[in-house]
């Protein structure tokens, strides 16, 4: 087991995008067939993200579920005022979890959950009309959770543990419009930064108040990822020589929020074969003021307001056993854009979106199933801008048309015994 | 089961082999008109702003940038043709300049840059490679011809390399002259343009002005052959050559655009040498009062016998004071007082226009032995160090006069006019583009901002590559405007401004 993770860690140490900002809602194929809600489901180890609280509700006495997906994004843009066009052509996420479950007691399990929530890739071809904002940005975090759930009664149970957090970033942009070397090539800085570690938490509870009837609660806290001085390097290439001394490399500070997130929501069983979900998510994506890097050169402060605002997600998803063997599985669900008129940066380009799931299970016996999902994302194009970026002390806006859309598909296993 | 995800696996693949795709591609054909006008063959005719000569000179990468060739970039999104620039293959070191025969051509340098080292711009220090002898006999579409004044385009000969030694052909041209007494306006047309650019008549009072109006105003005199090279081209020559060049350029129906001429005030070679650039304090002013003391009394002695009046004697009076002090000028307009031995000396005022290169220039001795003989000081400012309010007018009639013909010209022939005097004359107080920057004509002073936002290149009379894109892109807001044409605008923000070299 423990290899396993290793092995997956690094594997996908590179994870990925979609859902508004830089969230990326792939915690689970059983889930994510079900339109990504969860909070009131107990159905695998997956619970472990969802809601820990609904471990200790699990039969029998081991769950594990382990899982990738791949997404593959794009963000088409164009702005017809100054006849450009643009494609960011992002390179394929991986996604994964993995989630194991022990029952230690009837009222007590033990956990652990490995996921990546967070995430972006996004490639803008190098020196685009936004290269001055992002040519490229990968962002990752991998978070390790260890979990316990108790069981209050046969009604009500809690569950929640601890988050250790560890994340890389690399961010490739130009220093300016126009800013280039005695040959031409513009001027720009690259920072990355790995093994960015950080703690939260998680907590949830699981009410059932009928045999068909489940209502739960679960909340993520914040966490804010921080570079510090020497965990970094900052990059500068392509400095006319006169500047370049002022633009040593060097290392770097910044700090981006992973917000907090809430869920509560209720499962309801019509007939035996059918399960209905419904979740609401609200992130609390005011935490993500500014993306604000400070450098120790000439290159000083670079501040990027993003001025976010909380957003809400909402879901629905139903399962249905067809067979002995099979389960099948789809949803739907609406995510609201935190990103305000104006903010609009092409380094995380995420309008509203409305997403379309399915899946299935297929039992290979009592103990082994195969877990699928696929999801489609889908966004309308907008017409927005970014209005904040500061050029000789003079903020300038970068704006057109952007249109976006990502299919996430994975394949996972899960274990009872 | 099987069968159906592999058509699940179809289906998604399929969903995701379309990028996303815009409900209004601008890539799709017809996004983009040129209304009535047909951009197929675009043929700019004018002097070195449309050959977009900048720092001094024409060089390789300057020449991507001219103000033609941005646009013609634009024209393509709507059924422009290829725009095709006198070749600059042999600058290999993309410094401009020129050599004859082999020889630096004096008066031809390298391109300017900031030498960070001295904090100044300079004449990049490397050798020109571009050879005016080597002929390249082809009309371009772009028939900027640096120098040329209005009466030049027609002129035979001049792109004759044997007239090179007498003045009377120009090197640009002679560069690419299809033949030796072709004229400019004859390589142009022989293109067939559908379309066109005509800026043409800033040199036929610029060099007036740059020299510190050290020519003559040939206003009333027909005969350009008798036209020193700093004269003032009479408003009427200027006016039948410019009907000339619309008739030519119009023959065969072409559509086009024209462009006013903007003030001297528009440019920083005029504008950033205030008129009081001396400190200096009390005991200072004291001692340079001392040395006009002798002067001042001249002037009352003049006045007293009724040969200039009072308001004279305080115009001409030197006076210098703890504080800025205005520069000592030679005037040539003030009334001649030679006969009483007294020069026609006064203190500059604001409307006097000291030019770029006086600033190396004030302040440095005469005589290095004689600490009295500060330039601008105890030596008194020539001529042509100094644009003087008279003269100022003097091109400011003359630029109206041709303003007003370039009008109506265009308003006979139903030609757009792009108006630069009024858009450059918006850089005075700061003219914003649309994505918020601000724009100014002062020349580049060092600051990390205006190495972002500076319009001008070192020269002081050109834009640099970002200013020849505001250029561009006001010239197809005319052309938009006046044809109906739907071509995309121009962000001059993404153009480069000043090169800043660490040495020279």
């Amino acid at each position: 087991m423990k290899k396993l993770l290793l092995v997956l860690t690094i594997a996908f140490s590179a994870s990925v995008m979609y859902a508004g900002g830089y969230r990326v809602g792939v915690q689970g194929h059983k889930q994510l067939a079900m339109g990504h809600t969860g909070v009131a489901v107990v159905t695998s180890a997956e619970s472990a993200f969802f809601n820990p609280a609904g471990l200790v509700y699990l039969d029998g006495k081991l769950n594990v579920s382990l899982g990738a997906a791949a997404v593959l994004s794009n963000t088409s843009y164009q702005n017809r005022e100054f006849g450009y066009t643009s494609e960011a052509d992002n390179p394929v996420g991986t996604p994964f979890y993995a989630y194991g479950s022990y029952k230690i007691t009837d009222w007590l399990s033990a956990g652990i959950a490995v996921y990546t929530p967070y995430g972006s890739r996004v490639e803008w071809p190098t020196d685009w009309e936004g290269s001055h904002l992002v040519n490229n940005i990968e962002l990752s975090a991998i978070f390790v959770q260890p979990t316990i759930s108790i069981k209050l009664s046969d009604k009500l149970s809690v569950g929640g543990g601890p988050i250790y957090v560890t994340g890389a970033v690399n961010f490739n942009r130009n220093l300016s419009r126009s800013l280039t070397d005695e040959e031409g090539n513009r001027s720009n800085v690259t920072i990355d930064a790995s093994g960015i570690n950080a703690w939260g938490y998680t907590v949830g509870a699981m009410f059932r108040p009928t045999e068909n009837i489940n209502l739960g609660f679960n909340y993520r806290s914040k966490i804010d990822m921080n570079v510090e001085r020497g965990d970094g390097t900052a990059d500068f290439e392509n400095l006319p020589g006169a500047l370049a001394p002022g633009f040593a490399d060097g290392d770097f500070t910044a700090s981006l929020p992973l917000p907090a997130e809430l869920t509560f929501g209720a499962s309801f069983k019509p007939s035996d074969k059918w399960l209905i979900a419904f979740d609401y998510t609200r992130t609390f994506w005011d935490a993500y003021e500014s993306l604000d890097v400070q450098f120790f050169n000439a290159a000083g402060l670079s501040r990027n307001p993003r001025n976010y605002k909380n957003s809400s997600i909402y879901k629905i998803g139903a399962q249905y056993d067809a067979t002995q063997k099979v389960t099948v599985r789809a949803g739907f669900y609406f995510d609201e854009s935190p990103i305000r008129d104006g903010f609009f940066a092409p380094e995380t380009p995420r309008p509203d979106s409305v997403n379309f799931t399915a899946g299935f299970s297929y039992n290979l016996n009592s103990r082994w199933a195969i877990d699928a999902s696929v999801l489609y994302v889908h966004s309308n194009e907008i017409e927005n801008s970014y209005d904040y970026f500061v050029e000789a002390g003079q903020r300038t806006s970068f704006g057109g048309e952007y249109k976006s859309n990502a299919l996430v598909a994975g394949i996972g296993v899960s274990y009872k015994l | 089961m099987k069968n159906n995800i592999k058509y699940l696996a179809v289906l998604a693949l399929g969903l995701f082999a379309c990028e996303p795709e815009f409900d209004n591609p601008i890539e799709e054909n017809g996004t983009y008109t040129s209304g009535s006008a047909d951009f197929s063959t675009y043929v700019a005719v004018g002097n070195s702003l449309t050959a977009g000569f900048m720092d001094g000179t024409v060089f390789r990468s300057g020449q991507q940038n001219s103000f033609p060739n941005i646009m013609a970039e634009k024209f393509a999104f709507a059924g422009g043709g290829t725009f095709t620039q006198p070749s600059y293959e042999d600058d290999v070191n993309d410094a401009g300049g020129f050599l004859l025969g082999g020889n630096p051509l004096p008066g031809f340098d390298t391109r300017l840059v900031i030498d960070a080292s001295q904090g100044g711009p300079e004449n990049l220090n490397v050798a020109s490679t571009v050879e005016v002898s080597n002929l390249q006999a082809t009309a371009y579409n772009n028939m900027g011809v640096p120098g040329a004044k209005s009466f030049h385009l027609g002129a035979p000969g001049y792109g004759n390399i044997a007239n090179l030694a007498v003045g009377a052909a120009n090197p640009y041209f002679v560069r690419h002259a299809t033949s030796p007494n072709v004229t400019v306006i004859e390589d142009a047309t022989s293109l067939n343009p559908t379309f066109f650019t005509l800026w043409i008549g800033n040199n036929d009072i610029l060099s007036f002005a740059t020299s510190g109006g050290t020519g003559v105003d040939q206003t009333g005199n027909p005969n350009v052959l008798s036209y020193g090279f700093n004269d003032i081209t009479d408003p009427g020559v200027f006016a039948f050559t410019y009907q000339g060049l619309v008739d030519a350029l119009t023959a065969n129906g072409a559509k086009g655009v024209v462009a006013t001429l903007p003030d001297v005030t528009s440019i920083p070679y005029f504008t950033t040498v205030p008129y009081n650039p001396i400190p200096m304090d009390a005991q200072t002013a004291a001692f340079a009062n001392g040395a006009y003391a002798q002067y001042n009394g001249g002037l009352q002695l003049a006045a007293a016998n009724g040969l200039i009046t009072a308001a004279e004697v305080a115009q001409r009076t030197i006076q210098f004071s703890a504080g800025q002090n205005a520069v000592v000028i030679v005037d040539e307009d003030l009334t001649p007082l030679t006969a009483l031995g007294i020069p026609s000396y006064r203190m500059a005022t604001v409307d006097d226009l000291l030019i770029l290169p006086s600033s190396a220039f004030i302040g440095t001795l005469a005589d290095p032995t004689n600490p009295a003989s500060v330039n601008g000081v105890g030596v008194p400012l020539a001529d042509n160090w100094v644009l003087t309010a008279t003269e100022v007018q003097m091109v400011r009639t003359a630029r109206t006069a041709y303003n007003n013909a370039i009008v109506s010209i265009a308003a006979a022939n139903d030609l757009a006019v792009a108006d630069m005097a009024v858009k450059l004359e918006e850089l005075v107080s700061g003219l914003r583009t649309t994505d918020g920057q601000i724009y100014t004509n002062n020349y580049f002073d060092g600051s990390s901002n205006a190495i972002s936002t500076t319009v001008f290149s070192l020269d002081g009379v050109h834009p640099n590559a970002r200013g020849y894109a505001i250029v561009a892109d006001e010239f197809i807001r005319v052309i938009n405007e006046k044809y109906g044409a739907d071509v995309p605008r121009v962000t001059a923000g993404y153009y480069p401004g000043v090169t800043v070299v660490p040495t020279n």
